[in-house]
């Protein structure tokens, strides 16, 4: 092969695979495929469900190709995709019940039980990379599916709030409160684990 | 405009911790963070919470589920230029 596709900005491979150069298409599929396969196992939390979402994202995006608009980024478009198909898995995981995302929600912060301690140093320093994933996974995991994907989409996907908000079908507020929920939640689980030891400064204030 | 308590500063905490805010409202929840050491630290820890959040690439996907995908991608694009040319 005489280009390299990775020099290829998102707009023109859209573009190419659009016009049917299919190399353009699978060089969008390798460079996306494995933030949206952790963001299939963040929303799922089935290894199963991920393993079908990843494939079944990419081959809806592939099918409905011609009716991008380009009016968004592809990977907003993509991760849209696979945000849905992987709330499917998830009502079906759940039975009959439907995942209430669109559910008021109380926005006070008592339920949150607040741990103030500073951290010890930098944790990237202090475990290993497959420690802080597993650490970092598991406080994601023990969020409810609502503040869950929320903080998926916005902390890690780096979506905005409307894109957030557009993608769940939520509104703007409520994507807020639960992005603070979610990120005070994540802050108190990571808190626990990376104070430093013995020094809980304001325990007693 | 009167101090904040700690439950109002920690309702705007997004706000503060979003750089696109307007600086009217970053100074009052500034002098609440200057003056609260506990809001101080939550709002360090929760900086140093994204951060490692962001910090993390993702795991690439196992090989023979990389395989698989490729194949389904690949199936896919043959039936759709059938489709074209038929």
């Amino acid at each position: 092969m005489s280009t390299t596709p990775t020099t290829f900005d998102e707009a023109s491979l859209v573009a190419k695979a659009q016009a049917g150069d299919t190399s353009a298409f699978s060089e969008l599929v390798s460079r996306y495929q494995n933030k949206i396969y952790r963001l299939a196992k963040h929303i799922t939390q089935n290894d199963e469900d991920a393993e079908d979402v990843l494939q079944e994202a990419f081959l809806k995006a592939y099918e409905h190709l011609d009716g991008f608009q380009g009016n968004s980024k592809f990977y907003t478009w993509i991760v849209r995709i696979a945000v849905n198909e992987s709330l499917m898995k998830l009502r079906k995981r759940r039975g009959d019940r439907t995942v209430p995302l669109d559910e008021p929600l109380d926005t006070g912060e008592e339920t949150v039980k607040r741990e103030i301690a500073v951290w010890e140093g930098n944790p990237e320093d202090q475990y290993s990379q497959e420690e802080m994933r597993e650490i970092l996974d598991e406080a994601v995991q023990s969020l409810k599916p609502d503040f869950r994907t929320v903080f998926v989409l916005r902390d890690i996907e780096e979506l905005s709030t409307e894109e957030t908000a557009e993608t769940l079908g939520i509104s703007i507020p409520a994507v807020k409160s639960r992005l603070l929920r979610a990120r005070l939640a994540l802050r108190e689980k990571l808190t626990r684990k990376f104070k430093r030891k013995g020094e809980d400064v304001f325990a007693n204030l | 405009m009167s101090l904040l308590t700690c439950k109002q500063f920690l309702q705007e905490l997004n706000d503060y911790l979003d750089p696109s805010i307007d600086p009217e409202t970053k100074r009052h929840l500034e002098s609440h963070v200057s003056q609260c050491p506990n809001c101080f630290v939550v709002v360090d820890t929760t900086l140093k919470t994204l951060k490692v959040y962001k910090g993390m690439e993702p795991q690439p996907v196992p090989e023979d589920l990389r395989n698989r995908l490729w194949a389904a991608v690949e199936r896919k694009m043959e039936a759709k230029k059938k489709k074209v040319q038929s």
